[in-house]
């Protein structure tokens, strides 16, 4: 099994500690995962605010990055979900713009393989309790995209409750959506963070030590609006803590 | 009844001089009683509506035929119209076809006119407040008398609706109270002196206001949720039963209704009368369904016009990933939903179709020239509740996307957006170049401040820090502690 890891360019950049418990922990599973050096961005934060033809170099880069590995594990939903439902779009209006198929096949090529790191453990390697230690108490937010558009359902639930020492409170209003959506946060500011806010008032509530969620970028989001209310409460990628093992702490 | 300037409407019912979404809402996401009134609102029945849904094991098949039945009639739509217009014709009805609002209400004032009378009741009807109907017939010396509770209280408010099912949803009890104590006798009869804020009081003096505009009118004015084709039958589904005594008691009945109402047959009605209610007020089924095919001697009204409208909806038909907007039935389930409707509220989308519904109609119909119709297509952050409960499975998103994208192509504003977006996929473009830049940030990082003064990092760091940049970016460590076996560039 020819395993890549697409880190993401949030993680790459901003949130690294992610992408490593990430190879951590398919190591520790037994998975060789390769990272190919070509890999960037999915186009999301372009497609998503209205420019379709500039996702498109960023699809054949995806598309040729990770020819050839069966799967791409990517620690991120809403990247999942970018190439799963997006990718097929952009092919098929390119089509119909009289531009030929050859996104429309990239995009088929590619959108099967790619699964989120949850249904990567439970469904392709069909193990939950992955011998993780984090001895802490955290309440999960599960973002948007893996939730209605990946159906990850209890699959990131599933994980957290395996862990050994994590007492896993339920976040109140949990499906809700934090408020980040990508250019949303800054174009329409006023409502993100009031979404935001409602949501990090649920988190506090729940008297937990973390916030966790398995989309850095929504995590992104909370984190500024914790920082900004000098709240106790941080946040944590579901990956650094299913990395964590009573010999090596979280990364 | 006299009405706000403000409420004259553009095509795609947008009203005039409205600011964009982002401005409208920074405004209303800081008015804790209508957060409140709009919090408990819509929780309340998105609870509801959950519990409904759920009793049905067909859930999704209903939906998907729902789905189905809109796309295939749209598909055919001019020969279903046509077969419309045959069966209102030949059941003594008359039938008109208005292309864009102005036509429409230049009919119905003509319509009414003729009647003779200076008064209309009307039932509510998201088509009429689409083209602005009662502020035409008041120029026209036509007073037009709201007659659903929640448009009553709108109307006597002299404010705007912000729901499309329950249009004074921002208004609390003692908020209603007042409206009707000051304002009911100036339009008939006045509110009772000792009335309280209990719903059945106010409901109570508003059936007595009503009652006797009911038996007054000669004229009624209504929309319709369905029409079936095969019959030329309308349907109006209620709970109050008002429509019903609108629909029944004048002489004559004059229907606009938007063209994309009409479903082929009585079995495809059957699918919405299940998906409706359970959608909008969470019932099984609603208390009044009120049908009526042209007229009858000796029964109901003696005059039938149905005004078909088009007003922007073919312009739609023909847009292959917009077009699934005709399917919505209006049942409001998206607005109840959604996360920035219940924080910005129905009048910051700036027009009569409020909410995840109004973010991808009001542009469509009206075009993305204007201000408001600009600003909607990104007045959500794309989480999907609202695809998720539509019950015809419109793709809310999706069309958002796609209307984002004309709006970045024909908007001369979104230039400098452009060329950064330009930027950040030439560099995402170029590995070397990006890893080249993440380091930069790494090195630097002690430097970043936690805030920042302008442009799009303005709008972030106004309520949230900035993240930290890490000590190396991902592909750094990566490089260090592995080898590639395809390392591609
Ligand atoms: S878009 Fe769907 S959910 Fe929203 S009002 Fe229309 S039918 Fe209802």
């Amino acid at each position: 099994m020819r395993v890549a890891l697409f880190a993401t360019c949030v993680n790459d950049a901003l949130y690294p500690n992610t992408a490593i418990a990430t190879v951590r922990l398919l190591e520790r599973l037994g998975v060789r995962v390769d990272f190919p050096a070509a890999q960037t961005c999915c186009g999301q934060p372009q497609y998503n605010t209205g420019y379709r033809r500039l996702t498109e170099p960023l699809v054949n880069r995806m598309a040729r990055a990770f020819a050839g590995y069966d799967y791409v594990v990517t620690p991120s939903g809403s990247c999942v979900a970018m190439v799963r439902e997006n990718y097929p779009r952009i092919g098929a209006k390119a089509r119909a713009e009289g531009r030929g198929d050859a996104l429309t096949h990239a995009a088929d090529e590619l959108a099967p393989r790619v699964v989120e790191l949850t249904e990567f453990l439970v469904d392709v390697l069909g193990v939950v309790d992955i011998g993780a230690y984090y001895p802490h108490t955290v309440t999960y937010h599960p973002s948007c995209h893996g939730l209605r558009v990946l159906g990850l359902g209890e699959r990131p639930l599933r994980l957290l409750r395996a862990v050994r020492g994590l007492r896993l409170v339920e976040l109140p209003g949990a499906e809700e959506c934090c408020g980040f959506g990508g250019t949303f946060a800054v174009k329409n500011p006023d409502v993100s963070a009031a979404m935001g806010a409602d949501k990090i008032a649920h988190a506090a509530a729940t008297g937990a030590e973390l916030l966790c969620g398995a989309d850095n970028s929504c995590l992104m989001h909370l984190d500024g609006m914790l920082r900004r209310a000098d709240s106790p409460l941080r946040t944590v990628h579901i990956a650094e803590i299913l990395a964590s093992t009573e010999q090596e702490a979280a990364v | 009844m006299s009405t706000p300037g403000a409420l004259k409407t553009l095509s795609g019912g947008v009203y005039l001089g409205m600011p964009a979404f982002p401005e409208a809402a920074r405004t209303s996401t800081h008015d804790a009683r209508l957060r409140a009134n709009l919090r408990r609102a819509t929780h309340t029945i998105r609870a509801r509506r959950a519990d409904a849904v759920a009793e049905l094991e067909d859930w999704p098949r209903l939906r998907e035929a729902g789905k189905r039945i809109k796309d295939q009639t749209l598909r055919h739509l001019d020969r279903y119209l046509l077969q419309l217009e045959e069966k209102v014709t030949a059941a003594g009805g008359t039938v008109h076809w208005a292309a864009d609002a102005a036509e429409a209400n230049r009919i119905v004032t003509s319509l009414v006119r003729a009647t003779g009378s200076t008064e209309v009741v009307k039932v509510k009807s998201m088509a009429t407040q689409e083209i602005g109907l009662n502020e035409a017939l008041e120029a026209a010396g036509i007073a037009a008398y709201e007659t659903d509770l929640a448009e009553l209280i709108v109307q006597l408010g002299q404010d705007r609706p912000s729901h499309i099912l329950v249009p004074a949803i921002h208004r609390n009890r003692r908020e209603i109270r007042e409206i009707f104590r000051t304002q009911m006798a100036r339009y008939g009869r006045p509110a009772p002196s000792d009335l309280t804020d209990s719903p059945a009081d106010l409901a109570e003096a508003a059936r007595v206001h009503l009652r006797e505009k009911f038996l007054r009118a000669k004229v009624a004015v209504s929309g319709a949720n369905f029409m079936v084709a095969e019959t030329g039958t309308m349907v109006v589904v209620e709970s109050e039963g008002n429509g019903r005594m609108c629909l029944t008691l004048p002489e004559t009945l004059i229907s606009v209704v938007g063209i994309e109402k009409v479903v082929p047959s009585w079995r495809d009605l059957e699918v919405f009368l299940q998906l409706l209610p359970r959608s909008s007020t969470a019932e099984r089924m609603n208390p009044y369904t009120t049908m009526w095919t042209g007229t009858h001697r000796g029964d109901g009204p003696k005059e039938f016009h149905l005004v078909l409208l088009d007003n922007g909806r073919t312009a739609t038909l023909a847009d292959e990933v917009g077009r699934q907007a005709l399917r919505c039935i209006r049942c409001s389930a998206c607005l109840n939903v959604c996360p920035v409707y219940e924080r910005a509220g129905g009048h910051a989308y700036g027009g009569v179709y409020p909410g995840p519904i109004g973010a991808i109609l009001a542009p469509q119909l009206a075009g993305v020239g204007g201000t408001v119709e600009a600003s909607l297509p990104f007045a959500s952050s794309l989480c999907g509740a609202c695809y998720e409960v539509c019950p015809v499975a419109i793709d809310i998103p999706e069309v958002l996307v796609h209307l984002r994208e004309q709006v970045a192509e024909h908007n001369s504003g979104h230039r400098l957006e452009r060329a950064g977006m330009r930027g950040a996929t030439w560099l995402l473009d170029h590995p070397g170049a990006l890893a080249a830049v993440e380091r930069a940030a790494a090195k630097t990082r002690a430097l970043h401040p936690r805030t920042l003064p302008l442009g799009p990092a303005k709008g972030w760091s106004e309520s949230r820090d900035l993240p930290d940049f890490p000590a190396r970016p991902f592909r750094d460590w990566w490089k260090a502690n592995h080898t590639s076996e395809m390392s591609g560039e």
